[in-house]
């Protein structure tokens, strides 16, 4: 692998041609926010916080860092006024589905709650994590996603659940690892599905094989 | 095995059974039966050899796949641009109101369903209500009680 | 049909066709497209075809059931060939005085003509405005084929540009043929065609796929529909040649389920290309081999985005990737994709069979040829047109589409679809292309064109949209996910006056974010509809806002239903239809509403004949005219 050249936020780094502009920056000790990104997976663009501004002059744009592979001369700029103002607007648009979001990340962006907006508290903000983890590492498929657009929503298939949450790693379930917003709880620590107990589930509503589908997608915003 | 089953198995047969034909067998499938039974998207996903969340993504990503039953009657509103300038919405508040249904619902002796849809091409009609594929211009309130009567 | 093995062949069967056509023979094109299918033209050509064999006219009078004529206004359409007499509004008992009169002596049935607005009888389809003022290169040809018999397309010249182009042509030559003519593409951006195939020709990796986008979602937009009804073949053959030139030998075409008129023609079409070795391997003897497969969407607009249009055809999930690098170097399956929209490859064979000169002779500097837009809305000629690029937004308004219903004052055209924006009525002049319709914050799209009047409120245009937009997200992104949610929650809130000031910020700021930020198209140019009304339209916002006024009496929450009692003449019309018996008064004696029981379902305004009025929807702080 052949190295290039590049530019983040005025400093000069080399970095390894293929890396993408998140994993350049990371390794130069500079920070970008993401919800969504996890080095185990691959990357997915959904929370769009690590969006970094490139080029210069006219042909500046605005790309999401950690889909975007960096090449020879490229000019990054991780921190610009406009970049900070979307992110406190993405932050402020994710404090309506998960109001717990760290501290440290809203007081950088200055976010707050926008009294225009209505909420949606989910606690879930549809990174994916658990459900690429569980069908992309593990083959698992428990997890999954049902509905499109503004009703998508996580959800959990109890069969797969008894049958492969048990031979997942024994001492925890590791889905709930990657979750960034802990809504996977974790007070199934030792009552795991093997046990007949309940099941981890994805907030707010988990499907139940007898239930049919379209019922738990009315019930989303109800619960 | 059952009838339905064998349909089903039929359906997955013509297109040898591949994986990316799911979307093409599921169409197939509801259009013989008019909807997506937990039985048949089971036995999809057996024979194709896909797990039930890729089939339950898939099926309610796509606006087509309808997981309850139809009623017998399929009554749909345009919502289309140009049926929405020429009042689509107050039309549909008349049929919604008529059929006693919300947009999505199938009333509870499936005798009606009531969907919107995003333009017909019969622009030249709007506001257009569709009943079993006939099509109504902008009917009145009146009108549209004289379909509900008429319908077995 | 035998095979036909080499190009000679082929030119041997079109000689064939032809010399079988007797040129004296009139031929009565009937449109069977969509729209007049509603019109019940079914009843029309089957009355039509059983008098002719009756009256023993089937040696002089032939029966062509078409695909879209485009002037679906006054469907169902017929034209008689060759004078091209043109009859509209046709019912099933007009078919015997056409029989009699016009197919038997030549005379016209003067009720079934068209009458243009200054009064005069226009017999000729040329001679209509509607037609006269179009330039018909992609769509004309509806009118003579059937698209059920490839022959028909056959004897016009069909699959000659192949021909010329296997035969003579190098793919190379055939490449830089189409970037010489400047084709850009019909379904939305328009990128140059030829520099998409040239980029999937040259991307590495011997399987390359072209594809037909034939997934047409923007509502309000049927012309792709329309050709693939009408003309199947003519988009196969643009593929064909497209294939041929990138070097690929499998193709798709995705086409939405909800069309299966055209899914139903195209399937026919390819058989028929099967059967006559036009498909397969080494086609009419050149040794290029290419095979089509049909895919049908299962309703997701957001499909049309080609990443996700790709995943489709995949089997998975229609749900866009990240394009930073694009689909025509890694698309279907990894592999070089080139995808194209209908109207993009119906266009193909015209340049090679009329000449890269004559193609770019029409149309403006940076936009050449002509464009489908389909005229919709509140305009008096409904229906689909063709014009070459630069006509303005007036001629194809006002002299095609016949000015404003009812006498109504124009107020905004929205063209682009969803992703497009609307249009006031001082940029009216403005020449329709590619550059100019984003340089004004709206787009060409596929070519929807919804034409609104002083009757349409622009915050609820807006919320339309953006409630369009909401169903079809596929929800993956942030932006687009909960940027188009809490927007539509403000629209929703402003349309039912319950708006706040800082309201038209906040949405100006979300709109701005969820432009750059979102992953794929159409979360970029979600923001559209909001950000171009905003700019044309503010003072209608404001008045949401600070007055909860309506100014175009759309809002239900904002307006209230009353009568005039100085019009009222108690007819009692509106009294029999209100459906909760909201209206009481006596007969002859002026009819009053009781607000609390009104649902504002705008039955008595519908029903009060027109030379009343009396029904009358206020807003704000309007109130009723003194008596």
């Amino acid at each position: 692998m052949s190295q290039v050249n590049v530019t983040i936020n005025g400093e000069h780094i080399k970095a390894v041609e293929g890396m993408t502009i998140l994993e350049a920056a990371r390794e130069a000790g500079i920070f970008i926010p993401t919800l969504c990104h996890h080095g185990h997976l691959d990357a997915y663009g959904s929370c769009r916080l690590c969006v970094v501004e490139i080029g210069e002059g006219e042909r500046k744009r605005v790309v999401a860092s950690c889909l975007y592979h960096i090449s020879e001369g490229l000019v990054v700029e991780t921190e610009t006024d406009k970049i900070n103002n979307y992110r406190r607007i993405i932050l402020n648009l994710l404090m309506h589905r998960w109001d717990n979001i760290p501290v440290i990340l809203l007081e950088k962006y200055g976010a707050k709650n926008h009294s225009r907006f209505v909420d949606n508290m989910t606690y879930c903000i549809l990174c994916g994590l658990c459900v690429r983890y569980c069908r992309d590492v593990k083959g698992a498929n428990v997890l999954g996603f049902v509905g499109r657009g503004t009703i998508r929503q996580v959800v959990i298939f109890p069969n797969q659940a008894a049958k492969y949450c048990p031979t997942c790693c024994p001492k925890e379930m590791e889905c709930l690892h990657y979750c960034p917003t802990g809504v996977i709880s974790s007070q199934y620590y030792g009552s795991r599905p093997a046990d007949g107990q309940k099941l981890p589930h994805a907030h707010p509503v988990c499907i139940n094989d007898d239930v049919n589908i379209l019922e738990i997608l009315e019930r989303v915003g109800h619960v | 095995m059952s009838y339905l089953l064998a349909k089903v198995d039929q359906i997955i047969d013509g297109y040898g059974a591949e994986k990316e034909a799911l979307v093409q067998i599921l169409l197939d499938i509801q259009h013989e039966f008019r909807w997506l039974s937990r039985e048949t998207l089971l036995h999809t996903a057996a024979r194709l050899g896909l797990p039930m969340n890729h089939l339950y993504n898939v099926t309610t990503f796509y606006k087509h796949f309808s997981l309850v039953p139809q009623g017998r009657h399929a009554v749909s509103v345009c919502v289309g641009t140009a049926c929405h300038v020429r009042g689509a919405m107050r039309l549909l508040d008349r049929v919604s109101q008529g059929l006693r249904l919300s947009p999505d619902e199938t009333s509870a002796d499936e005798k009606f369903s009531l969907k919107t849809v995003s333009c017909l091409g019969c622009c030249a009609l709007g506001p257009v209500m569709v009943v079993d594929g006939k099509y109504m211009s902008n009917p009145t309130s009146n009108e549209i009680a004289v379909i509900v009567e008429e319908c077995e | 049909m035998t095979r036909l093995t080499s190009i000679s062949a082929l030119e041997a069967l079109r000689k064939e066709i032809i010399s079988r056509r007797d040129p004296a023979r009139l031929k009565v094109s009937v449109c069977s497209g969509t729209g007049c299918r509603a019109y019940d033209c079914d009843k029309v050509i089957d009355r039509l075809k059983s008098g002719i064999s009756h009256h023993g006219l089937s040696e002089k009078v032939e029966v062509v059931t078409t695909g879209c004529h485009g002037f679906c206004e006054l469907g169902p359409v017929m034209a008689i060939y060759p004078e091209g007499t043109s009859y509209f509004k046709i019912k099933p008992e007009d078919v015997e005085d056409i029989i009699n009169d016009t197919l038997s002596q030549g005379k016209l049935v003067e009720r079934l003509l068209y009458v243009d607005p200054e009064g005069q009888v226009q017999a000729k389809e040329r001679d209509i405005p509607f037609y006269k003022y179009q330039n018909r290169v992609v769509f004309g040809n509806n009118h003579y084929i059937d698209p059920e018999h490839i022959e028909d397309y056959l004897a016009l010249d069909g699959y000659c540009a192949l021909a010329a182009c296997l035969g003579g042509m190098t793919p190379e030559e055939v490449l830089e043929t189409v970037k010489k003519a400047n084709l850009r593409g019909r379904g939305g951006g328009g990128f140059p065609a030829g520099r998409k195939w040239e980029t999937t020709r040259n991307a590495p990796g011997d399987v390359k796929y072209v594809i037909v986008n034939a997934d047409e979602g923007d509502p309000g937009a049927y012309m792709d529909r329309s050709i693939l009804e009408g003309n199947p073949h003519s988009v196969l053959e643009g593929m064909l040649i497209g294939a041929y030139a990138i070097g690929a030998h499998k193709g798709f075409i995705y086409i939405r389920q909800e069309y299966p008129l055209a899914v139903e023609n195209l399937n026919r079409a390819i058989g028929q290309m099967r059967a006559l070795g036009l498909l397969g391997e080494n086609i009419l003897g050149s040794g290029f081999d290419f095979e089509i497969a049909v895919h049908r969407g299962a309703g997701a607009f957001v499909s049309g985005e080609s990443s996700a249009l790709m995943s489709s055809i995949e089997g998975k999930v229609g749900e866009p990737r990240p394009k930073y690098i694009r689909t025509s170097i890694s698309g279907v399956h990894g592999c070089p994709s080139d995808l194209n929209n209908v109207e993009t490859w119906a266009n193909v064979p015209i340049i090679f069979n009329k000449g890269v000169d004559w193609f770019t002779s029409i149309g403006t500097e940076g936009s050449k040829g002509t464009k489908i837009f389909s005229l919709v809305g509140k305009v008096n000629n409904t229906g689909l047109v063709e014009v070459p690029m630069g006509m303005t937004l007036h001629d194809i308004i006002f002299k095609i589409g016949g000015g404003i219903r009812d006498g109504k004052k124009f107020k905004a055209v929205q063209t682009g679809g969803p992703s497009g924006g609307v249009i006031p009525e001082d940029m009216l002049d403005l020449p329709v292309d590619f550059d100019a319709l984003t340089l004004v914050g709206s787009m060409m799209g596929s070519g929807g064109m919804i034409v609104m009047d002083e009757d349409t409120c622009m915050v609820d245009v807006a919320r339309y949209f953006l409630e369009f937009l909401a169903d079809e997200s596929c929800g993956k992104c942030v932006p687009c996910r909960e940027g188009i949610t809490q927007m539509l929650h403000i629209l929703k809130m402003l349309c039912a006056g319950k708006g706040k000031p800082e309201d038209i910020d906040v949405l100006q700021e979300v709109a701005a974010m969820v432009k750059e930020c979102s992953l794929c198209a159409l979360g970029q140019s979600a923001p559209n509809p909001v950000l171009s009304s905003l700019k044309y339209f503010r003072a209608e916002y404001e008045a949401h806002v600070n007055d909860k006024c309506c100014p175009a009496h759309v809002c239900k929450e904002l307006i209230s239903y009353h009568i005039d009692p100085a019009k009222c003449k108690g007819c009692g019309k509106c009294l029999r239809n209100c459906p909760v018996n909201a209206i009481s008064g006596s007969k002859k004696e002026p009819h009053v509403i009781d607000l609390d029981k009104c649902t504002k379902c705008d039955t008595c305004f519908m029903v009060c004949p027109p030379k009343f009025s009396a029904v009358t929807k206020l807003s704000g702080s309007e109130t009723l005219p003194a008596v």
